[in-house]
């Protein structure tokens, strides 16, 4: 137990006290009253900066499950620093912003905050455990509290589907992690992810590594939102803004990148991990960036921004990941400045997006609208949001002296490098990855400028809104001023969190690259020389200006390749066809016909019985042990064949009912030849009562449902009774023969008189030496005596039990 | 032999009960057969236990004996009032 499991737990106490503390203080906002949280966290965690940056880790544990290997073990290196940091820092503003977004006395603030917290926890959680199972435990929460806050106002149509479609999606991706993480428990037998990290080149050419490998990146994948699985993300932005800002740009999708940064120690040296991070994550950049452009609600334009730049991210994270390849070469530093690159441009990303997301909730609750084609002109009426939507924006297209800038820079020197890489024909295809990041750059260019200049510039359209725009208070101005600060404060002074975050961080992706002692060279600058990066932007810069000017005119041109090329419909038609199958298939066998089910049932047995023993050449028939039939035997047998079949082939139910009595008394003759009175005795009662029973039915039948027409035939029917038959005939005549044991009987024989005092053996049996299936037997009778009575006397109406 | 003797000519009889009861034209003439073939059952079993010198099948005999004269008397309430049982008023 250590201060950091008490970081973990603090914001779920706190989702637990929020509706006691509202209660007890109902006039206060709840956001005040959970704010406090966050920022200690936050508190603490900055003064951990230190003892990471000597230390290198801080640790601790709680037994939970010892004897299955799963304890909580809380483990904060570089990585999961960076991301607490991330998580309690943006979660403290958002806390903030959120008391100013929502309304007291008409919004259910206690479930949000609730919620909130939940979220807040199990994200800290999942960075700072360093046991997969508590990893994936934190993973679904943060899953199901992200369902509840996306359908936060539930009753809008639009945020119920968001939240499914984000929850089918997610999950699906969970639980794929889930089993990855099984089978690199099964070749590692250990859940503790530096243990793992420390037996890799054990387990590098297991069977499984791969499979694992691709069941992790699956989940990784559909948490951040990376193509094809991007679409839950777009859907999300039903939520409260102040939901948006933390959970969809800032923590939760970036899930998916700690999880591929904390598992690239292990799976790095494979050729597919690389191809699949980077090239995955470059596609999603240029479709994401490509289908921002064509958005027209402000934060659909940010939420596909925050899937080209997640997809950025994972890109750099992948050719970071190259690194591994050349450990102790000077190469190895050369590729992990794409880790590095990933790093900074996650922190930066972080703070651009979320001051975007409280900038478009600004507009949005100052104007009633976030469409772009109906806002315009509120440069001169907002002049501080302005500012602060430019900072941002220009931040995220890369423009200096903002911090967007330098992580664009360190991307493309990343992708310019990989060209260089003579494995897994880089030297081929690398050239693609620079080209691809160009044109991606462009369109984020773009949108960046098409998000400030039509939300803010150009001609006011005040009578197409439903307020009177004007300035924000300063509460809501708060949070986006101070992240709009940082990303200026980082634009100038890159440094700052480069020793302290970056190269832990750094440490923390790349364990074994560096001896004991050794540090990786982090410095960013502003200015580093006129490079090709430098040129490279430039040209984003040049060609941005000018297709964002003849944008009016390519938006017409590209509108139906747009449309086309939807992932959302396949996913609409996939469950909807899915549904459909499922439906026609149950509609297929599940039929309602109890006959049906008795051909599944008789034929199952055929099969599993018959083909299992045909198979295991268990039928052996051999008549040398049998004993001879007397004549008699043969005439009651005869007697009850024929009685048997008469049975299928009369044609009147009376009929029926008094074979099948007849063939009752010939086996209670049966018993008789074969000596056992007490058997024949209860037989011949039983029957009767039966006969009468069926006689008793046969006359309650319903007089329009009489048909009284012989059975119907059918083959299928008759194949299915044969071979029902045949199998039991042969099971019984094979099993007559193999007897292993020697039965028990004579013991009952012998001892009936002298133990139990009785000479019939059969009812000492029943009563004495197995009473207890008696007394149960007679307990089946018993309750089918009160199953009959109540089945006659209680009739169950819609208004309760009444008795007739 | 000869009890064997007597327990064929029961079976025939049997046989050939069983036969009107499958091919009975009325009701009546299949709960008549079916009486006579309980009958016919006591006497065989009675054949059968002289036959395998032993006394445990008597109650048998009595029990036949009474069930084939309810079934037989509830088969007759049955065609003739179409209820095994009345209802008490």
């Amino acid at each position: 137990m250590v201060i950091l499991h008490l970081a973990i737990i603090l914001p779920f106490l706190f989702a637990i006290a929020a509706p006691i503390l509202h209660k007890l203080l109902p006039r206060v906002h709840v956001g005040w009253l959970m704010l406090p949280v966050p920022a200690a966290l936050f508190a603490y965690m900055l003064s951990l900066i230190p003892v990471i940056r000597d230390k290198g880790f801080q640790e601790g544990t709680i037994a939970w499950m010892p004897s299955l290997g799963v304890d909580v073990h809380v483990y904060a290196d570089g990585l999961a620093l960076l991301f607490a940091l991330l998580i309690t820092g943006i979660g403290s503003l958002v806390l903030l912003y959120s008391i100013y977004y929502l309304d007291k006395n008409r919004e259910k603030l206690v479930r949000f905050y609730v919620s909130l917290m939940l979220f807040m926890g199990a994200m800290l959680g999942l960075v700072l455990s360093d046991n997969l199972m508590v990893l994936y435990g934190f993973w679904e929460l943060t899953s199901i509290s992200s369902f509840l806050l996306i359908a936060f106002w539930h009753e809008r149509e639009k945020s119920l589907y968001g939240a499914m479609k984000s929850l089918v999606i997610t999950v699906f991706g969970g639980l794929a992690m889930f089993s990855g993480f099984l089978l690199l428990y099964v070749m590692t037998g250990t859940f503790s992810i530096r243990e793992l990290i420390a037996g890799v080149p054990a387990i590098a050419g297991h069977d499984l590594f791969v499979p694992a490998m691709l069941l992790i990146l699956l989940g990784a994948f559909t948490k951040s939102a990376q193509f094809p699985f991007h679409i839950w993300l777009p859907d999300a932005m039903e939520a409260p803004t102040p939901v948006s800002a933390y959970l969809h740009s800032a923590t939760m999708v970036k899930a998916g990148i700690y999880l591929v940064a904390r598992m690239s120690p292990i799976f790095a040296g494979e050729a597919l991990w690389l191809w699949l991070v980077s090239g995955l994550g470059l596609l999603t950049l240029v479709y994401g960036s490509f289908r921002a452009l064509k958005q027209i609600d402000l934060k659909s334009m940010l939420a596909f921004s925050t899937i080209s730049q997640l997809g950025l991210v994972m890109s750099l994270f992948g050719l970071g990941s190259a690194a591994a390849l050349y450990t102790g070469t000077p190469q190895a530093e050369f590729f992990s400045k794409a880790t590095m690159a990933a790093l900074f441009h996650l922190l930066n990303h972080a703070i651009f997006k979320g001051t975007l997301f409280m900038v478009v909730g600004i507009v949005d609750h100052e104007t009633g609208t976030r469409d772009i084609r109906k806002l315009g002109g509120l440069m001169a009426v907002m002049p501080i949001t302005f500012t602060i939507a430019m900072i941002g924006s220009f931040s995220m297209a890369g423009i200096p002296p903002f911090n967007g800038f330098l992580s664009k820079e360190m991307f493309f020197t990343a992708v310019l490098n990989i060209r260089s890489m003579d494995l897994y024909g880089m030297d081929a295809w690398g050239t693609l990855f620079p080209v691809i990041a160009w044109v991606a750059s462009v369109f984020t260019f773009i949108y960046s400028m098409l998000l400030v200049f039509r939300t803010f510039g150009g001609k006011a359209q005040f009578d197409k809104l439903e307020k009177k725009p004007h300035e924000a208070p300063l509460g809501l101005l708060l949070s986006p001023v101070v992240l709009a600060t940082l990303a200026i404060v980082f634009g100038l002074f890159p440094n700052l969190a480069s020793y302290s975050l970056i190269e832990p961080a750094m440490a923390a992706v790349h364990p074994g690259l560096l001896g004991p002692g050794e540090q990786f060279m982090v410095s960013i600058s502003l200015w580093h020389g006129f490079t090709t990066e430098l040129f490279m932007t430039a040209g984003v810069v040049a060609l941005g200006i000018v297709l964002f000017l003849l944008h009016k005119r390519s938006a017409v041109l590209n509108q139906p390749l747009f449309v086309k090329a939807t992932l959302n419909k396949s996913y609409d038609g996939g469950l909807s066809m899915m549904d459909r199958v499922s439906h026609a298939i149950t509609r297929v066998y599940m039929t309602g016909s109890i006959r049906h089910y008795m051909i599944y049932i008789f034929a199952f047995l055929i099969l599993a019985l018959g083909l299992t023993l045909f198979g295991q050449n268990a039928f052996s028939i051999d008549t040398s042990g049998f004993a001879e039939m007397s004549f008699y035997e043969g005439a009651i047998m005869l007697a009850l064949v024929l009685a048997s079949i008469a049975v299928l082939f009369v044609n009147s139910r009376l009929m029926a009912i008094i074979l099948t009595g007849a063939v009752g008394y010939l086996v209670s003759l049966f018993f008789v030849i074969f000596r056992a009175p007490d058997l024949a005795l209860t037989q011949l009662s039983v029957e009767t009562v039966s006969v009468a029973l069926f006689l008793l039915c046969f006359y309650h039948l319903p007089k329009l449902k009489k048909e009284l027409v012989s059975l119907r035939f059918k083959l299928g029917n008759l194949i299915i009774a044969l071979g029902v038959g045949a199998t039991m005939t042969l099971v019984a005549l094979s099993a007559s023969r193999t007897k292993p044991f020697e039965s028990i009987s004579h013991y009952f024989l012998e001892n009936s008189y002298k133990l139990a005092g009785g000479k019939n053996v059969v009812n000492v049996i029943l009563v004495d030496f197995r009473g207890f299936d008696t007394m149960l037997e007679i307990v089946v009778l018993g309750i089918a005596s009160f199953g009959i009575y109540a089945l006659i006397k209680v009739k169950l109406k819609e208004d309760g039990l009444e008795s007739a | 032999t000869v009890l064997i003797t007597a327990l064929c000519i029961l079976l025939l009889a049997i046989l050939a009960n069983l036969y009107r009861v499958v091919k009975g034209p009325s009701s009546a003439d299949r709960v008549i057969a079916l009486d006579s073939v309980g009958i016919n059952l006591i006497a065989s079993i009675a054949v059968f236990s002289v036959l395998l010198h032993t006394h445990a099948f008597f109650d048998l005999i009595l029990l036949i004996g009474i069930l084939s004269f309810i079934g037989t008397i509830a088969f007759a309430r049955f065609i003739e009032r179409g209820v095994v049982i009345e209802r008490k008023r």
